[in-house]
């Protein structure tokens, strides 16, 4: 298990210098500059900007420094926001999109799984039916539909939640819901194919012949089987919720960090762009790492595999 | 010798319903076990013999599956009567079973001593600790080496064999009555095949279990069954001892079986086989199921079933051709067994 995870952790850092370097690299492809008003200034005006922010300097040698900085935690100063760091609004604005992330990923994942056992366990039954229903109009409707018809309903119409904002916990209610939809449909098409196929096992006749209850038979035997293949989709599907909180953020006027990314990228702000990426690639892998460990704690033939 | 009715199925019927209609998959079975005895039920491949032994188990899946009528009676009671939650009280404590395919019975994620255990804890309500020394003590019975290192280990950590041999551990842990063997080697080696078939002659003999054998191996069924029971199309067309059946059978069938068996001495390479297919069981015959296989079969073959004959205290055939009326047909000279013949 020690070796595996320390193979699992080479890997991420080796991933990590890859997306950094990629994109590092492809920003310097990116057309125009960085100043708002470039096509106004003189040629002079711009070099002796691009000489306040290292700009002049050949390639490699601003991607060394960039790295060196990066090392000691200053991911560099915002070119739209005079004088902010980046780290300092990544880290105002980012904890904003993963409390929001998590509560998405929670809320779909318990909701998701319930709804695959039911479904799996009471299959070609209404129950599944339902279930099924559900899960597939949680994946073809986009999420900002629903979030639109939230808002309309339980804010506007019976206003039991507020609209917008990001105040007290009862605002994180619409948000992290309409986000959730669409892991509830995933996690829980995935559970239920998981089920069925578990439950035709030929383990589960040998637990069902030892006359164990079908609860016991559900629990022991079923579920933790069954979730092996649901976890590793569980990583990159919360990536994608916080990544793809952009639009329920702009809907419910929250401060995430998914509205800045795009208004980083039109306005050519390097440094945000870099520092965006940064965290989220590191999120994402950091992810991939965690599912791989959780994968081996539970399934004893990959720790093995890796860990003898 | 005083002999014990432990089981006894009584015109056992049971049905799947499927998209091209129902599969009458056992049409009236008869059978009885003794105590102590072990008892093979042979056929091809869609003969009847698992779902048989699954209606015994309760396993049958309902629906598709259906028991349409029948008793199973296990010591007097009939086990169709019980509720569901009776029944798991029956299963794995006085019935349990041994499955086909040891690579797939065992739950991959769960280690082999847990799944022993579980069934210990659920009938007899011992604590853990107990519960664990008797996997211990199982898996030592079943000739699993170190099994006090063994017991935390996972399923992919065995071979073959010796996951029958926890398969058999899990079926045995409660000490039953009788023990279902459902094809219990036919995904083994054949070296294992015998080791495997060595320790449940040897359960038997400690325990006094009561085996149902259920295989297509006559091999397998020379050397662990006291009796026999031919099943063919959802019937039992011939019943008698091991020496019976192999030596004085009457079915035309059974003659084809041990026919097809292949033969150390035979002077020819060919195996032989029974030409044909078996009957398609959503259009059950009216008659012998065999009458389109056989070499004998006559006119009444064809559309009524005959009445089982006792040719022995302990034989029985259904066949026409023990009829007084039949022409008298002698058994062909392939069926010898092993080098006797």
């Amino acid at each position: 298990m020690i070796r595996y995870t320390f193979e699992r952790l080479c890997y991420m850092v080796v991933t990590f210098f890859v997306i950094v370097t990629l994109t590092f690299l492809s920003m310097q492809l990116l057309p125009g500059t960085p100043y708002r008003n470039a096509a106004k200034m003189t040629k002079e005006q711009i070099a002796v900007l691009n000489e306040t922010y290292g700009l002049n300097q050949p390639v490699p040698i601003q991607f060394v420094k960039y790295i060196t900085n990066m090392f000691h935690g200053n991911l560099g100063y915002s070119f739209q926001y005079d004088g902010r760091s980046v780290t300092q609004i990544l880290s105002e604005k980012f904890p904003i999109s993963i409390e929001l992330g998590i509560e998405a990923i929670i809320i779909g994942v318990v909701i998701g799984l319930l709804l695959g056992i039911i479904a799996g366990i009471k299959r070609n039954t209404i129950w599944d039916y339902t279930s099924m229903i559900i899960a597939v109009l949680g994946i073809s409707i986009p999420s900002f539909i629903f979030a639109a018809l939230l808002q309309y309903w339980f804010a506007v119409k019976y206003q039991i939640f507020p609209v917008a904002y990001w105040d007290g916990p009862i605002n994180r209610i619409l948000p992290a819901f309409s986000l959730s939809t669409i892991v509830i449909a995933t996690v829980g098409r995935f559970m239920r194919t998981e089920m069925v196929e578990v439950l035709q096992s030929d383990y589960i006749t040998t637990a069902e012949a030892k006359g164990l209850t079908t609860m016991q038979v559900i629990f022991k035997h079923s579920i933790r089987n069954a979730l092996i293949p649901v976890i590793t989709i569980l990583g990159p599907l919360f990536v994608n919720i916080i990544t793809g909180s952009l639009v329920i953020e702009k809907i419910f006027a929250i401060p995430g960090i998914g509205e800045q990314f795009v208004t980083s990228i039109y306005t050519n702000d390097y440094p945000m762009i870099m520092g965006t990426t940064i965290i989220y690639s590191s999120m994402f892998i950091f992810i991939v790492f965690i599912v791989d460990v959780l994968y081996g704690v539970i399934d004893p033939r990959i720790r093995l595999a890796g860990g003898k | 010798m005083t002999v014990e009715k432990i089981l006894e199925l009584k015109n056992l019927q049971v049905s799947f319903e499927t998209f091209g209609g129902e599969v009458q998959a056992v049409r009236g079975v008869d059978l009885t076990l003794h105590k102590g005895e072990t008892l093979a039920i042979v056929g091809e491949s869609g003969s009847g013999k698992s779902v048989t032994s699954k209606a015994i188990m309760g396993l049958i899946e309902s629906p598709p599956g259906r028991i349409k009528n029948g008793e199973i009676l296990f010591e007097g009671n009939n086990l169709l009567k019980y509720s569901k939650h009776q029944i798991q009280k029956v299963r794995g404590k006085d019935i349990s079973m041994i499955f086909q395919d040891p690579m797939t019975a065992l739950n991959p994620t769960m280690k082999i001593g847990s799944q022993i255990m579980e069934g210990l804890i659920k009938h007899q309500e011992i604590s853990k600790h107990d519960a664990r020394k008797r996997a211990i003590e199982l898996l030592a019975l079943v000739g699993i080496p170190n099994p006090d290192k063994r017991v935390d280990e996972f399923p992919h950590q065995f071979s073959g064999g010796m996951r029958q041999r926890v398969v058999i551990a899990i079926a045995l842990a409660c000490n039953p009555k009788i023990l279902i063997a459902d094809e219990p080697t036919t995904a083994l080696d054949v070296t294992i095949q015998a080791q495997i078939l060595d320790l449940m002659r040897d359960i038997q003999e400690k325990m006094g279990t009561s085996i149902i054998l259920i295989t297509h191996d006559l091999g397998v069924v020379a050397n662990l069954a006291q009796r026999v029971a031919v099943m063919y199309g959802g019937k039992i067309i011939e019943t008698g001892t091991l020496d019976e059946i192999f030596y004085k059978p009457k079915h035309p069938y059974t003659w084809g079986l041990l026919s097809s068996m292949p033969k150390l001495h035979a002077k020819t390479d060919k195996l032989l086989a029974i030409p044909g297919t078996p009957p398609d069981l959503r259009k059950p015959p009216k008659g012998c199921p065999f009458a389109p296989r056989c070499p004998y079969a006559m006119d009444v073959c064809i559309d009524h079933m005959p009445q089982y004959t006792a040719s022995s205290g302990s034989q029985k055939t259904a066949c026409w051709l023990l009829d007084e009326r039949a022409p008298k047909v002698d058994p062909p000279s392939t069926i010898g067994v092993g080098g006797e013949a």
